[in-house]
């Protein structure tokens, strides 16, 4: 099995995971090299940054926790704002009204309790953000060297990405696999996991995903934080253009965040169900376990 | 050092990235260390931003369609002070702006010699570090040209502007104050507003005069100013940041 020309070069070891005997059942595991170094170190640091850039940025977002449309802020209609509302008998509510629409979210949003117990009127709790106490110049600080951490970060991905070709051969998908996406959506859905030969690639979802968060969310996340800054609006007005207004960045800042969260817990969830010791191994290792399919191994 | 010291530090350091992982960062968000490693980043965007564009890139400008119908008010309001309150009650007829420091002539201007000089009308979005805007319509004079009067001398790197109010009534060493560079002070943009709107600046918005530092955030543009200082540091005032909120911890480059 270990001179079987169908499992390349990059064969690290099989001994480890030799079956006791071909009729024995166990499926062959061979260990590949899956993802490089500079992979691996940026994906890890990029989870520091993104974390602490989430946190802090909801500390900043607490100090005006509302959101608006276009260059100025129109105070008595926002999109999205949380608030505190004292009720003429009863304790105060959260109240958070995305559109006009009213929702009571009194505990975590709006209004949450500190440390010692006590309501709290706050945009979001205390234990979600960074630092947890009320403070925006805090948050500033966190956010912004993050921020550097998280553009210094992601260009050494990115250079090493395209001068290796990692993109174009990882992460751009055939047409063959395009074909599929159907196919391949239905075996997603019911959790059935590619196998063998298709199990060295990414299957077309995954690229797909990956490039809209590295080429989609992460790049924009960085232009509507710089239209932000009033000076990088002097320097690139093209900026407010692009995005409507500052307003506009901030709101579509604020979107981008929580899709990023949503790709997360989708992408943790994917990693929990698809073999978690090996995912979590090749992307600390570099190392992957292929199992062939039964047929391929006889 | 005696191994138990070592095994304490590790003990702290392991229990610091305890509390990080756990995102309870409040411990270390607090240690001076860290604020201080945290803090450079300040350094590397102010540079930065100056590279995107240049020194003299210009803050956007809009029209009078864009206007703000209600331009939020923020910090003081109105300054809970007596000598303040006796010149507003005159409409600040006996205000004058001082302009002191390292400059060759020492000046002292009334409201209606700064309305006298060539004034510069501008309509510019008002970016408060809280997160919201606001876009107001501004007049005033041109800063460089007040400057210019005074002749500042070559060791002038920054320029103070002293306010009228104190942001904590029980503490007179809580006056506003903000601080700018030269370069930032010499930029075409940058003037004392006396009129807002079409209008008399309003005390709300820092009459009888405010600076406007467009390119950069509300805090920067002092409301309330009585005196233009031109110094070398800002070492020596206040808490020696450069500022009333920068001695509260937010950043003196205020570009972002």
């Amino acid at each position: 099995m270990e001179g079987n020309p169908d499992v390349g070069n990059d064969t690290v070891t099989t001994r480890a995971d030799r079956p006791a005997g071909l009729a024995g059942g166990r499926p062959l595991r061979h260990l590949i090299q899956r993802h490089s170094v500079v992979v691996r170190v940026t994906h890890w640091i990029n989870l520091l940054c993104l974390t602490i850039l989430l946190m802090s940025g909801l500390q900043i977002f607490n100090a005006h926790p509302a959101l608006y449309w276009g260059n100025i802020s129109d105070f008595a209609h926002p999109a999205l704002s949380m608030d505190a509302v004292q009720p003429q008998n009863g304790p105060p509510r959260g109240i958070t009204t995305v559109f006009g629409h009213r929702f009571d979210t009194t505990g975590v949003l709006g209004l949450s309790r500190d440390a010692a117990g006590q309501p709290w009127e706050r945009g979001f709790p205390a234990w979600a953000t960074l630092p947890g106490e009320q403070s925006l110049a805090g948050g500033r600080l966190w956010h912004f060297f993050f921020a550097w951490l998280f553009v210094l970060n992601g260009s050494v991905y990115l250079l090493a990405g395209f001068l290796r070709g990692h993109f174009v051969r990882d992460l751009l998908p055939g047409r063959e696999q395009l074909r599929h996406i159907g196919r391949t959506t239905l075996d997603h859905l019911l959790f059935r996991f590619p196998k063998g030969e298709a199990a060295r690639r990414y299957n077309v979802l995954q690229k797909l995903a990956y490039l809209v968060v590295i080429f989609g969310f992460l790049p924009f996340m960085l232009l509507t934080g710089l239209t932000m800054s009033p000076r990088m609006d002097a320097a690139w007005p093209q900026l407010l253009i692009l995005f409507g207004g500052r307003q506009s960045a901030r709101t579509i800042h604020f979107i981008l965040a929580w899709s990023l969260v949503a790709f997360v817990l989708v992408h943790v969830f994917m990693v929990l169900v698809s073999g978690v010791w090996n995912n979590l191994r090749s992307m600390v290792t570099g190392r992957y376990a292929i199992e062939e399919s039964r047929d391929a191994a006889e | 050092m005696p191994p138990n010291d070592i095994k304490r530090r590790k003990l702290l350091s392991s229990a610091a990235i305890g509390t990080l992982l756990l995102g309870g960062c409040d411990r270390l968000a607090e240690n001076d260390t860290v604020q201080r490693v945290l803090a450079s980043a300040e350094g590397l965007t102010r540079r930065v931003h100056r590279l995107l564009g240049g020194a003299h890139t210009l803050a956007p400008e809009y029209t009078e369609a864009d206007l703000s119908p209600v331009f939020k008010a923020n910090g003081t309001l109105d300054p809970d002070d007596d000598g303040y309150q006796a010149m507003a009650a005159k409409h600040f007829v006996d205000w004058r702006l001082e302009v002191t420091g390292l400059v060759e002539r020492k000046l002292r201007m009334s409201l209606e010699d700064l309305r006298a000089m060539p004034p510069r009308t501008q309509i510019t979005r008002h970016d408060c570090v809280e997160g919201w805007s606001c876009i107001g319509k501004w007049k005033g004079a041109v800063l460089s040209d007040v400057l210019r009067q005074a002749g500042p001398l070559a060791g002038a790197r920054f320029v103070v502007f002293h306010c009228a109010d104190l942001m904590d009534n029980a503490d007179p060493d809580s006056r506003y104050y903000e601080s700018i560079g030269i370069e930032e002070a010499f930029h075409p943009q940058t003037i004392l507003a006396y009129d807002m709107n079409d209008a008399p600046l309003p005390v709300a918005h820092g009459a009888p005069l405010r600076v406007r530092v467009e390119r950069q955030l509300g805090y920067k543009m002092a409301k309330y100013v009585m005196r233009i200082e031109l110094v070398d540091s800002f070492a020596h005032i206040a808490n020696g940041n450069g500022g009333y909120w920068e001695d509260q911890g937010y950043a003196w480059y205020a570009g972002i």
